[in-house]
């Protein structure tokens, strides 16, 4: 492909991209999402998960429809299903591993990609918008995760999401009533199971795809943020391209599929190596076919929820009149939900973790060591001391969010720099 | 805040649930996918002593007879004995309502039993069936107390007894010349078996090993190569 | 390499000689190359599970593996009822009398294929006048090569001038012979396909496996 000859009218991919422009914006819309979009070039590690979710997405999508091929949703054909891809079916092992690690995966990916927001300030305006979008795909997300965990009816779907819909009973008045319909039944069935998986295989993959469009066009319209949480598009040459940034294509094409590449190798190892993760990606008494009647010992949610789980049990006092169980539910709820109004908890005059003052380092690490810890303490049986520990790392937990808008205003921050910094 | 991560990734999957709540001492048990006589040995082993009450109904006599490189017609002549085809799921003629009024529940398939309960859990409760006259079945178990389940394995192991001193019942003693086996033919047998099961529990281990190693070598491969493309690009970028 | 005052440079807006402002482009182009090609072994190599996850399942195989037919109430002159299926299709298994062998080996003037030419319509065993291992007994895929409905079998008058019986398709009217060739000017364009079989006995026949028996 030595183009260097003299130029000698369009080239016939030329001519046919032409052809294409005139009735698609196909040109148009590669410049302005990859070779116009201009990137800050000082993007580190943390910037590589955005782009590793999109790929956990495809790769739970292709698996999925190929799985839903083979899957039966019925409480006497589910679990059967499942083994019958696993064994009968040719690869199905390797899709249906891929699938389950994947669902894992996804959510490692975008712990770490909402670490990043909270480390860098990206969530600050004018990404209030993407940030809430973002929030929008988390929940979208976790909800898509309980369904799907369903599906494979062992006994530690059916006792999980039964435990998840019973939360809904806390709610007053209308719980039991609003518990009996979203099962469809007076326990969990075969109804549930049918309306689970429509969800799960079609209605929320729709929301998630249309969410993450949304999520893209909003943050290529007011552009990345990066590690030192400054603006670059303060800095412009007389093109009107910003210094300090680069073509998100080539650069970040080539950067992302490297570290595409090293994902790969630790999501493969897991695949082929350790799919059920010492139980935490596949647990035991999922092996065991749902049974509406033996309670699996210990029952705990898969380890992506824990930390919300460990919260919900922490809630031990009955308040204001209230039961405790339904507090618990305002506090799961609550702890869910609460990153979405960070973009107005945040005063402090810098974005990046990198100039802001002790305190909010402070409060960062001890969230994340907390949410750690909540982590853990749901997945274990409850004891006196873990609920006590539970508690003392809710308290953080919402104390990060509800102290920052007096933290961020007293602590003394360093200068942000006029320029981004390697 | 980095290596913290790291270390927590690195160690929660230490930490995950075991599937036993009794205070036996475990034996390890390490099976032995490749080892294709023992498997062999407890397929047999299962097909007279287990399957009579136990299916292993998601897996199926063709699939274990390659699996396990035991000709078509030797299986079907040596251990299909319910007169099915080889293609067959392996089940049995149990009617399942009537096996819960005689043993308290329908006798469960053991397919992913190894999944449940782990190998080395089903290892010891095979070896630890003792004689006791208070159990309906004149049975015990030191891993599974008060199991509902005979021990079908009696003529095989002898009778074992538990031995108790000041309170303490960890023992398990053998009455010499009970049963046909020897107390180490015996424990071969028992690996058999569970490495057999060990191996219904997911037949495609051994297979889904193999082809991660060769997954994993194309994409150091790969990642060679997106490693120099990723850093000729960058090379464009001041202070790259 | 890198330095320079050239903060971005695009090969692809740079065509004037294989090094300019700093950049390779042999090495560049040569690394794309090799990336690329890389990288579609992997793609292709990833697809490839999912295009067995299609291919018949062990369960499929084990409802598809070889059935036995015992014919041994069948009568000359009829088709064996109720018809046997093998890999979920009818199997047409007929006793045909010296009259109606004759009639296949002399009336095969309507015949689209009377010699049985086309290979991928039966064993090598059924190329011959009654397109069979005994010619009294026929054995056929009951399924018309037109679009894949069933013919009926008809007892006689399926052909004018012989007056033998054959089978005959209701969706398109295609004809076929006692020996399942297809007619002359009929939408199917092949004869009945003849399953690969062997005989165990005399009555009894296993259809899906090859060999003398």
């Amino acid at each position: 492909m030595e183009k260097s000859k003299t130029q000698t009218g369009p080239t016939k991919l030329e001519s046919a991209m032409g052809w294409l422009d005139k009735r698609f914006p196909a040109t148009e819309t590669f410049e302005y999402h990859m070779s116009k979009y201009y990137a800050p070039k000082n993007f580190n590690f943390w910037y590589y998960f955005g782009f590793l979710a999109m790929f956990v997405l495809v790769n739970q999508l292709v698996t999925g429809v190929w799985l839903t091929m083979n899957y039966v949703p019925s409480g006497d054909g589910a679990f059967a299903s499942v083994e019958y891809i696993m064994r009968d079916v040719e690869y199905g092992w390797l899709l249906r591993y891929l699938h389950s690690t994947g669902a894992s995966f996804f959510f490692i990916v975008i712990y770490l990609h909402m670490y990043r927001a909270l480390r860098y300030g990206s969530y600050r305006g004018p990404r209030e918008l993407l940030w809430l979008i973002g929030m929008a795909i988390f929940i979208a997300l976790m909800a898509e995760g309980f369904f799907g965990y369903l599906l494979p009816w062992g006994n530690m779907s059916y006792w999980g999401a039964q435990v998840i819909v019973s939360l809904f009973g806390a709610i007053p008045f209308i719980g039991p009533e609003l518990m009996e319909w979203i099962r469809g039944d007076f326990l969990m069935s075969d109804t549930t199971l049918n309306r689970f998986f429509a969800l799960h295989v079609v209605a929320l993959p729709l929301v998630l795809c249309i969410l993450i469009f949304v999520h893209l066009v909003a943050l290529h319209h007011v552009g990345s943020n990066n590690p030192d949480g400054i603006e670059i598009k303060k800095n412009k040459d007389a093109d009107g391209i910003p210094l300090d940034g680069i073509p998100f294509h080539p650069y970040y094409t080539v950067h992302d599929i490297h570290a595409m590449v090293v994902f790969l190798f630790i999501f493969c190892g897991v695949v082929f190596f350790a799919p059920e993760m010492g139980g935490y990606f596949l647990e035991a008494p999922n092996f065991d076919m749902a049974d509406p009647l033996k309670t699996p010992d210990h029952i705990a949610p898969v380890w992506y929820y824990t930390p919300f789980y460990a919260m919900l049990r922490a809630a031990t006092y009955p308040l204001f009149g209230m039961s405790a169980k339904f507090w618990g539910f305002v506090v799961m709820a609550g702890a869910i939900v609460i990153p979405a109004v960070l973009p107005w908890l945040d005063r402090s005059p810098v974005k990046s973790m990198r100039y802001k003052g002790v305190w909010s380092r402070m409060m960062l690490s001890l969230f994340v060591i907390s949410f750690f810890i909540l982590g853990y303490l749901g997945t274990q049986a409850p004891s006196k001391l873990g609920t006590i520990m539970a508690q003392i790392c809710t308290t953080i937990y919402f104390s990060y969010f509800i102290l920052m808008p007096w933290y961020t205003r007293v602590e003394k921050t360093k200068p942000e720099p006029e320029r981004v910094t390697g | 805040m980095k290596k913290f991560l790291l270390v927590v990734l690195i160690l929660l999957p230490l930490t995950g649930w075991s599937a036993s709540t009794n205070n036996w001492p475990m034996e390890e048990f390490d099976g032995d996918l490749e080892n294709l006589p023992s498997l062999q040995s407890g397929f047999q082993l299962y097909t007279n002593y287990c399957l009579g009450c136990h299916t292993l109904q998601f897996q199926r006599y063709e699939r274990t007879a390659d699996d396990l490189g035991i000709p078509h017609d030797i299986a079907l002549e040596n251990l299909v004995f319910t007169g099915q085809k080889i293609g067959s799921l392996i089940t049995n003629a149990m009617p399942k309502q009537e096996s819960k009024g005689w043993f308290g529940a329908a006798p469960p398939d053991l397919t992913l039993v190894t999944r449940v309960r782990s190998p080395e859990w089903v290892y010891n409760y095979l070896k630890t069936f003792y004689a006791d006259a208070d159990r309906p079945m004149g049975a015990n178990n030191k891993v599974y107390p008060n199991v509902g389940m005979p021990n079908v394995l009696l003529d095989l192991q002898g009778i074992q007894r538990q031995v108790c001193s000041e309170g303490n019942c960890d023992q398990l003693v053998l009455d010499p010349g009970t049963g046909k086996m020897s107390a180490e033919e015996f424990d071969a047998a028992i690996y058999d078996l569970t490495n057999f099961l060990y191996y219904t529990g997911e037949p495609t281990r051994l297979q889904r090993q193999r082809t991660g190693i060769y997954v994993l070598l194309f994409l150091v491969f790969l990642g060679c190569f997106t490693y120099l493309l990723n850093r000729e690009y960058w090379k464009d970028i001041d202070g790259h | 390499m890198s330095d320079g005052d050239v903060a971005i440079v695009s090969a692809k807006d740079d065509n004037k000689d294989a090094t300019s402002g700093g950049v390779n482009r042999d090495r560049r182009y040569f690394l794309i190359q090799a990336t690329s090609a890389v990288a579609a072994v992997g793609v292709l190599g990833a697809a490839w599970p999912f295009v067995k996850y299609w291919t018949p399942s062990a369960k499929a195989r084990a409802a598809g593996a070889p059935v036995k037919i015992d014919f041994s109430k069948l009568v000359p002159g009829e088709m064996l009822s109720p018809i046997v299926a093998w890999r979920g299709k009818p199997i047409f298994v007929v006793w045909r009398d010296n009259q109606a062998i004759e009639s296949l080996k002399s009336d095969t003037s309507d015949l689209a294929d009377p010699d049985s030419l086309n290979p991928d319509q039966q064993p090598e065993f059924a190329v011959n006048a009654w397109r069979s291992v005994k010619p009294e007994i026929g054995v056929y895929l009951g399924i018309c090569t037109h679009l894949g409905c069933s013919p009926k079998y008809v007892l006689t008058d399926n052909f004018e001038a012989s007056g033998q019986g054959g089978f005959f398709c209701p969706c398109h009217g295609s004809k076929f012979d006692l020996a399942g060739r297809v007619v002359k000017g009929v939408p199917a364009p092949d004869n009945l396909q003849v399953p690969p079989y062997r005989f165990v006995s005399d009555t009894v026949i296993v259809i899906g496996e090859e060999g003398t028996a």
